[in-house]
């Protein structure tokens, strides 16, 4: 049997009092989409940082395909498509730039864009249907197309592993289906893909499966049944008679 | 006309700033374009400062100035980031502690250094009593700081837009930053031999925030603001000789006079741009609610 392709194992990460993550445990295999629930400061993001390989574990570890995260980083496996807030719009690259920078691993010491990487970047251009716009500044963009555009950005990078924060959020309804869509394509492809989302209604046509977490991970299981009330009560803290903490 | 131009070319003084001057401006171009997209210029005005002890203990102590300019820089960055990182003192706050306190030791020791050559000269610029030995330390350290920018062009641009992506195709951010800050270093030594270290700041913002207004697209930035940078140089060298005024200070007066003129008037970022644009759309808006 091969590995999973995203195995965090019993992961504690402290930001200095702060307890951000509380031995967390998550396997996912590939071709999943897995959603991931929880309120604000549930740690969602430092999950995902921790895949990456940006934020060290105090505890536990995370292997990603079976390797730690700095090996599969240096083979280009994971892909992160980051918060709408944390990037600076008014940049000045164009989306084909953008996109190209999921080649950086695959180029030399200079990272001069040869043939094959120009050709996968137009694929992925192609594949995520902004090839007409490729030479638009990024900001230029609606909010479902920069997401595509970063999503192009790993498609381009050739990544088995995608990781999506918060995408939906300043997202109409429309792009947010493209989105979905183009999402369980790849996961078809035998990608794996990890979505922070808010938005609960859209958690059973966008993903195989759901995480709820707070600081651990409190149920991992089908969108329906993390859906429920119940389910949900606990990871919004809303369990007010202290059932249910157990069940993880 | 021709005979304007050339007439200063016969003194080797004029030569030698023009040449100290327009390799400075050209390379101080081509590494602000990341200082303003990443938003170092506090950075950048925090490390030209601080360089200014290093130079003085350089004097005394007899080594090329370039060595102790250097030091001084990065042991501005380190301090900087050493108070940011342990204290709750935000970095802002360090910035302007640090670099202030490494500038005030700098005029202390050039106070109490006796000294037949002007060391204010360090602080407000002589580019027309550049030695030959000057010029050449400038040149050398500019192709160096110049080579190294343009090879490592795409990935600074990455790391500048997005360290996150940076690190998950295995770059280092760290080591990026770190590259980045010593050759903001090594660009102040070269600049402040043309401006002067009050001025060098102006040097290292200017031209990439004037190229900033003119594109869309990082590559010609790259261009634009050492070419629009190397052309104040120039300019601010001939009016300073006619007009018999500062030259340092009349560099960087043009380079605002011309971002004063791109802001007014770039094509599509500029101020009447962007008007006619907005007064556009709400008429659109208008004709289309009609």
């Amino acid at each position: 049997m091969s590995a999973p392709a995203i195995d965090v194992r019993d992961v504690t990460v402290h930001y200095g009092d702060v307890v951000a993550l509380d031995g967390a445990t998550l396997r996912l295999g590939a071709g999943a989409v897995c959603g991931l629930i929880g309120m604000n400061g549930s740690g969602k993001s430092t999950l995902m940082k921790s895949i990456m390989g940006l934020v060290r574990p105090d505890e536990g570890q995370v292997l990603v395909d079976g390797r730690p995260p700095s090996k599969a980083r240096r083979s280009g496996a994971i892909s992160y498509v980051p918060q709408s807030e944390d990037v600076d719009w008014a940049f000045p690259v164009s989306v084909r730039d953008v996109v190209m920078m999921g080649r950086y691993g695959h180029q030399g010491f200079t990272r001069r864009p040869r043939a094959a990487d120009r050709a996968a970047v137009a694929e992925a251009l192609d594949r995520v249907e902004l090839a007409d716009l490729a030479d638009r500044q990024i900001g230029a963009l609606s909010g479902g197309q920069r997401k595509r555009a970063f999503v192009a950005r790993g498609i381009a990078q050739g990544a088995s592993i995608l990781l999506l924060d918060e995408p939906f959020a300043g997202v109409d309804k429309r792009s947010e289906a493209t989105i979905s869509a183009l999402l369980g394509e790849l996961a078809a492809e035998g990608r794996t893909v990890l979505v922070s989302t808010h938005d609960l209604h859209a958690l059973p046509e966008l993903c195989t499966e759901a995480v709820l977490l707070l600081r651990r991970v409190l149920l991992h299981s089908t969108p329906a049944e993390v859906l429920e009330p119940a389910n949900l009560a606990m990871a919004f803290g809303l369990d007010v008679l202290g059932r249910g903490r157990a069940t993880a | 006309m021709l005979e304007l131009l050339l007439e200063p070319l016969s003194y080797t003084f004029m030569v030698r700033a023009l040449l100290v001057t327009t390799t400075a401006a050209v390379v101080c171009g081509v590494i602000s374009c990341w200082l303003v997209l990443i938003g170092w210029s506090l950075m950048g005005d925090a490390v030209s400062h601080a360089v200014l002890p290093g130079v003085v203990l350089a004097y005394i102590a007899g080594v090329p100035f370039a060595i102790g300019a250097f030091v001084f820089g990065l042991l501005a960055v380190v301090l900087i980031g050493t108070v940011r990182d342990t204290s709750r003192v935000k970095e802002d706050a360090a910035i302007g502690v640090v670099f202030t306190t490494l500038f005030a030791l700098g005029l202390v020791l050039i106070s109490v250094t006796p000294s037949q050559t002007d060391l204010n000269h360090i602080l407000f610029g002589n580019v027309l009593g550049v030695s030959r030995s000057d010029v050449v330390q400038v040149l050398v350290i500019g192709a160096i700081a110049l080579t190294l920018l343009l090879l490592k062009r795409r990935d600074l641009m990455l790391y500048a837009f997005d360290k996150t992506q940076a690190h998950a195709v295995g770059l280092s951010p760290r080591r990026l930053g770190a590259l980045l800050l010593g050759l903001l270093a090594l660009t102040t030594v070269v600049a402040l031999q043309a401006v002067g270290v009050v001025l060098v700041v102006a040097m290292l913002i200017t031209p990439g925030a004037t190229a900033y207004l003119l594109t869309d697209r990082f590559s010609r930035m790259l261009i634009l603001a050492p070419a629009l940078s190397g052309l104040s140089a120039v300019m601010g060298i001939y009016v300073s000789y006619y007009a018999d005024a500062s030259s340092g200070g009349m560099v960087v007066l043009t380079q605002g006079a011309l971002f004063a003129l791109v802001y007014l008037l770039a094509p599509r970022h500029g101020l009447l741009a962007a008007r006619a644009g907005r007064t556009l759309r709400s008429r659109q808006r208008r004709a289309a609610r009609a």
